[in-house]
């Protein structure tokens, strides 16, 4: 049975001025205690400004300090407050509650990630595949000699790589993707991408060994194009565009 | 897989709404794949009934000649045009054509890789699956 | 085998069986769906010894196709390095199965075995 709370009945220590309000579900689920999720339910006041994650901060004000949700920068760059937001992945700080254009604003745990506890979800897998294709430049001669520059690019050489460059590991696109959601070894979106921001990067040499290592059974061929990872980045990634190009170099497209 | 992972499971990999036209291409694509190999299998275990001679094949041409058999093999021929014209898109895109090329990303951020070429590509595949589909219908009832 | 080889094949394999089969579908419809699947018509596109290895050429290219596309969707439902062997040698022996039984169809009749 869902609990149902409202910030209008409630002395409150801020002045309520919006006329509009929203019923805010929040999943809630510690894996120590409970079997299975439920939901709690809050009547939460929001203007045209106001974001799901400020909303869950008043809940968390006035009703129940006890929802658990990571979050930090509050502006779309940390990448913590990742969830599931009327059954779809999106940064909670970069989605407003008028935009969603519904009376019910339903919140989740990202799928295809452990739940530490309610909306708070594990990032481990994320950052070791992540860590898995070398996001970094690989090189011979990476200490400089006296008198050398450093690696200078040219404008079309940054416009390879810089669109990938963007990613805040916030995670959307691996709980978006169709093949994560039943395949736990898939290496996943977040880091794909990421192995084609360092191959096409005009200063790093590690093309082979980064293709060597996705190129095996939960790997790159594991992605079928569907896009649903570019269609939840908050920040313009676009990891199936990457992972394409990458494809193409396996695939003899591309040198 | 446990339960301890939240994955969203086969129910997530397989719902075709919230993500687009280029998720129920995806879908589509999976469960066409699955149809046409089953059809496969028994168009070879049917055929074989040549081995039993005239009164064999004709035994097997009758169960196929009906009514059902003809809208069965309507669904075949759907099956059959949307994995091959969708399938050729996809191969496309694996290559990394039609995709769009990198550039700096503005808000809204629309992804460049999901865009009009590959929109056409799924609804082309869609409308040649109807239409072979009403061509294989005209055939086979028309005779 | 590289995952990237086995995935080259699936492409090639598709690409191959989508000529061979318009082939085959179109000699159905030039000599009339219902008069092409008469006993006697049959016979004779079997005994017609190109058009027989165009059969046998379309049964390899889509039991390699469809098999594999099968372990790529079992692989992507369930993992464990068991559960993975089965799948890959299980899907493996289907196709060799599956293109034996339709071979040994192919040649029978074709050597007027019937």
């Amino acid at each position: 049975m869902a609990q149902v709370s409202s910030i209008a009945n409630e002395q409150t220590s801020t002045p309520v001025s919006s006329s509009k309000s929203v019923m805010l579900r929040i999943s809630r689920y510690n894996p120590e205690h409970d079997d299975s999720s439920k939901f709690m339910e809050f009547n939460v006041p929001y203007e045209k400004w106001t974001t799901v994650l400020e909303a869950i901060l008043e809940v968390k004000k006035h009703f129940d300090h006890s929802v658990a949700v990571r979050y930090s920068c509050r502006q779309a760059t940390c990448g913590s407050c990742g969830m599931m937001i009327n059954g779809k992945p999106r940064l909670a700080c970069f989605t407003k509650i008028s935009e969603l254009d519904s009376d019910v604003v339903t919140v989740e745990p990202m799928n295809n990630f452990p739940i530490i506890r309610d909306l708070a979800v594990k990032f481990e897998r994320l950052f070791d595949t992540h860590q898995k294709i070398k996001p970094y430049l690989i090189r011979d001669d990476t200490e400089l000699e006296t008198d050398e520059r450093e690696f200078l690019q040219s404008p079309k050489e940054l416009e390879q790589y810089i669109q990938f460059a963007n990613c805040i590991k916030c995670g959307l696109c691996n709980s978006a993707c169709p093949t994560m959601a039943t395949d736990s070894s898939f290496v996943g979106p977040q880091a794909l991408a990421q192995a084609y921001r360092y191959v096409a990067d005009s200063r790093d040499k590690g093309k082979d060994s980064r293709l060597k290592i996705i190129d095996e059974s939960h790997g790159i061929w594991r992605c079928h194009f569907a896009g649903s990872c570019s269609q939840v980045c908050p920040k313009g990634v676009d990891p199936a565009m990457g992972i394409q190009f990458l494809r193409g170099y396996l695939l003899g497209f591309r040198s | 897989m446990t339960k301890d992972e939240h994955k969203a499971g086969i129910g997530g990999m397989a719902n075709p709404t919230r993500y687009g036209i280029e998720r129920v291409a995806y879908w589509l694509m999976r469960l066409t794949g699955l149809g046409l190999l089953a059809y496969f299998v028994a168009h070879i275990y049917e055929t074989s009934n040549i081995l039993r001679g005239q009164v064999g094949w004709d035994e097997f041409l009758a169960l196929t000649q009906t009514t059902e058999g003809h809208i069965f093999l309507a669904l075949v021929i759907a099956m059959c045009v949307f994995h091959t014209v969708n399938g050729v898109r996809v191969m496309l895109g694996h290559g990394g054509i039609g995709v769009g090329t990198p550039a700096r990303p503005d808000y809204p951020y629309d992804p460049a890789s999901q865009n009009y070429r590959h929109k056409i590509g799924i609804y082309s595949a869609i409308l040649l699956a109807a239409i072979a589909t009403m061509y294989g219908l005209a055939v086979m009832f028309g005779e | 085998m590289r995952e990237s080889t086995i995935m080259k094949i699936h492409y090639g394999t598709a690409l191959a069986a989508v000529a061979l089969v318009a082939v085959h579908i179109l000699m159905r419809l030039t000599q009339g769906f219902a008069d092409s699947l008469e006993y006697e018509s049959v016979i004779a596109n079997y005994k017609f010894v190109p058009y027989a290895i165009m059969l046998e050429l379309i049964l390899i290219l889509l039991s390699v196709h469809g098999f594999n596309g099968l372990r790529v969707i079992l692989l992507e439902l369930k993992q464990g390095q068991i559960y993975e062997k089965a799948v890959s040698y299980g899907c493996l022996a289907a196709m060799i199965g599956l293109i034996a039984y339709g071979s040994r169809t192919i040649i029978m009749t074709n050597m007027g075995m019937v």
